[in-house]
């Protein structure tokens, strides 16, 4: 997740605020909506991991710097991420002067269990507003709070807040406005300090709520009410594996047209190169190194862009903390923490927000054996590799209701995952011994998710891979296209620099089946993973005819067995510097990232000899 | 009684906290579960009651029966 590099601002005008509160009390809703920042909104907890800076004008013109902090309950930081939030506030973070204000944010719904933090925040010695977020839907709940009385209560300013509508945001900016100016002169009011004991807080919490608040005891909410399904221990389980398998099958079923209309764009683009540009080295260039290197991964942006739109749903829904909640029982047996779901789901998308998300499981062995698996789970980057192989090689036919190449894709997917359920295992009984984990998480309400917060995100993930291709995969593909067309009379591949380079790999990689040009293509492979795919894309258009996709020029060069073999070693796919460097930072030197490298190449060769042998012994 | 043991829907009052841990009772201070409260079990995991889910004054938490048998409750008679 890239940080935002907002400069150090010295001008003494603008005045220092950061957002403190729970997780999930729309913190980083309100900071995208006031500072149409790009800070990603998901409502389970820890998905902040590092803070985020922006800049914005209150209505009067004061300008305000606003920091969005990682979700915290308390002031002892825990965890990696909670003590980045306690560091800020303190004035410990690094580069970091200490705001001059707090806003602390709090869900208006859960007043109750969470009063004591803003009396705990009050013993910063910062001025402390307490902002009330989602009033309209703790007035839904029967939840009637007297803000008046609260303030006085609790002897600091409180403001009700919807923070996802402008007309909500009202009320919050005119207090800001006034509130800025008192805060930058210090005259504004230094709360006086509470207990240290929490259990006094507490105390004192709940006699304020007791006279601030009143709840109409309601019968069962919308949440509730879901809940009963979604969190039922069989039938919720059920309904997780369904929405994972729903999903896989739109990746496939959807995407039909989006990737048609990029594949027509790509043509014209290769037919106007062939038009404008004569013959020679330069188109070659062109066609064969930057079309095909980089339009063979680019055709995927549309299933990504459908695998995004139901991972970012199920994290503004409320539904991926119930997905944790599910799935602990079964992480318990292999003695993970239901939070790793956090982290190994968003290593989905890839795995080093993976690993950096890690950083909100306390225990140091737990993160340790999390970030070891998390290269298990099937990245983004893998699904180019995914849906080329499947597309040329597995028949789309139906088989009953679902798409056969969907299903291929759910069973590698899933296996990724059993896989790394067993290595997490193994590592909990031999590496990571003695090393308790625990669950205590806070299950959001169900909401929808605000639609341009969503877009966003989803626009983000989007860029995300476009720059990617931009920055990683068009420089290889022309490194590949050099190597591989060079020297000038080459015949063949093998007589060319890249074939002399694979040559010294092949006899490593050929009892499992891989031939030369699979090869030469792991090896810029280990810059990122879908880089396999555009290098295979110029090795094969060199020496291919122009017009033939790549899928059906491996249907001709690759057999079957070949072909699985490929997809059982992309499972593991030990290749990926980013991810290895990623590791080294969080692991604090270089014993676990060779370590990983070392358990994943080791299972990708088995596995990718097993499968090669198998399915030769059965005849494919 | 422990939290752990409360039948499902079964509403009981917090009485305190009971464990050599004290970080752990902090960590369910912190979430919101304090003396006098009252707690609810909804839902359980697929093996061993674990992990549990609590309603706490409008609040639904997540916790595992480690954390759950450090709250010691009373359960009120319906």
């Amino acid at each position: 997740m890239p940080k935002v590099d907002v400069e150090n601002f010295v001008d003494n005008k603008t005045v220092r605020l950061a957002l403190l509160g729970a997780p999930n009390c729309g913190k980083t809703s309100l900071f995208n909506a006031l500072t149409g920042g790009r800070a990603k909104v998901a409502n389970y907890p820890g998905v902040t991991v590092e803070y985020r800076k922006g800049m914005f004008a209150l209505p009067n013109g004061q300008d305000v710097e606003l920091l969005d902090l990682p979700g915290v309950y308390g002031d002892c930081g825990h965890s990696m991420d909670e003590r980045v939030a306690i560091d800020a506030v303190r004035g410990n973070l690094e580069g970091e002067r200490q705001p001059d204000g707090l806003v602390f944010m709090m869900d208006a719904s859960h007043i109750t269990t969470h009063l004591h933090n803003v009396l705990q925040a009050k013993n910063y010695g910062l001025p402390v507003v307490l902002v009330l977020n989602m009033m309209d839907m703790a007035a839904r709940d029967g939840i009637d709070i007297d803000i008046g009385q609260l303030s006085e209560m609790l002897g600091i300013p409180v403001i009700s807040c919807v923070a996802v509508r402008a007309s909500g945001r009202a009320h919050l900016l005119d207090f800001l406005s006034e509130w800025t100016g008192d805060v930058l002169h210090g005259s504004a009011a230094k709360p006086d300090p509470e207990a240290d004991r929490l259990q006094e807080l507490q105390a004192k919490a709940r006699q304020i709520t007791g006279g601030a608040v009143s709840r109409i005891q309601q019968a069962e909410t919308f949440t509730q009410r879901i809940d009963r399904f979604v969190l039922h221990p069989v039938l919720g389980l059920i309904l997780l594996l369904g929405i994972l398998f729903v999903m896989f099958q739109a990746v496939y079923s959807w995407a039909g047209p989006g990737i048609t209309a990029v594949e027509i764009i790509i043509g014209w683009v290769q037919s106007a190169i062939n038009v404008v540009i004569p013959e020679g080295w330069l188109r070659s260039l062109l066609s064969d190194g930057i079309i095909a290197g980089v339009g063979s991964v680019i055709v995927f942006l549309p299933q990504i862009v459908i695998l995004f739109a139901f991972i970012l749903l199920l994290e503004a829904s409320g539904y991926m903390a119930r997905a944790a909640f599910l799935v602990d029982t079964l992480m318990a047996r292999i003695g993970l923490n239901g939070r790793a779901f956090i982290p190994l789901l968003s290593s989905f998308a890839c795995a080093i927000p993976g690993i950096m998300a890690a950083r909100t499981i306390e225990h140091e062995k737990d993160r340790l054996t999390t970030i070891l698996i998390a290269p298990l789970m099937t990245c983004s980057a893998r699904w180019p590799v995914y849906f080329l192989i499947i597309g040329a090689f597995i028949p789309a036919q139906k088989v009953g209701a679902f798409s056969l190449q969907g299903l291929v894709a759910f069973g590698l997917v899933i296996a990724g995952i059993v896989f790394a359920m067993i290595m997490a295992f193994l590592f909990k009984k031999t590496l990571m011994k003695g090393a308790k984990s625990t669950l205590l998480i806070e299950l959001p309400s169900y909401k929808a998710p605000v639609f341009k917060d969503y877009l966003r995100g989803l626009w983000d993930r989007a860029m995300i891979f476009i720059n990617r291709a931009g920055r990683i995969i068009l420089p290889t593909s022309i490194l590949i296209w050099f190597l591989a067309s060079y020297p000038a009379k080459s015949d063949t591949i093998r007589e060319t620099f890249a074939g002399k380079i694979g040559s010294v790999l092949e006899p490593i990689l050929k009892p499992i089946g891989f031939n030369l040009e699979i090869a030469i293509s792991l090896i810029p492979g280990m810059a990122a993973r879908e880089v396999v795919v555009g290098a295979l894309g110029t090795i094969y258009a060199l020496g291919a005819d122009a017009d033939e996709k790549l899928s059906q020029t491996l249907q001709n060069a690759w057999s079957l067995p070949t072909a699985l073999a490929f997809l059982a070693w992309f499972v593991f796919a030990p290749q990926c510097l980013s991810t290895l460097a990623i590791m080294k930072k969080e692991t604090n030197g270089w014993k676990w990232p060779l370590f990983a490298f070392a358990y994943l190449f080791a299972l990708a060769y088995a596995a990718a000899g097993i499968t090669y042998h198998t399915a030769i012994a059965f005849g494919l | 009684m422990t939290l752990r043991d409360l039948p499902k829907h079964r509403p009981a009052k917090i009485m305190g906290f009971h464990t050599d841990d004290p970080d752990k009772e902090t960590r369910l201070r912190e979430i919101g579960f304090a003396e006098g409260d009252l707690v609810e079990t909804l839902h359980f995991g697929l093996f061993g009651r674990n992990p549990m889910s609590v309603r706490l004054n409008g609040a639904l938490i997540a916790l595992r029966s480690a954390e759950a048998q450090v709250v010691l409750v009373d359960p009120i008679n319906a």
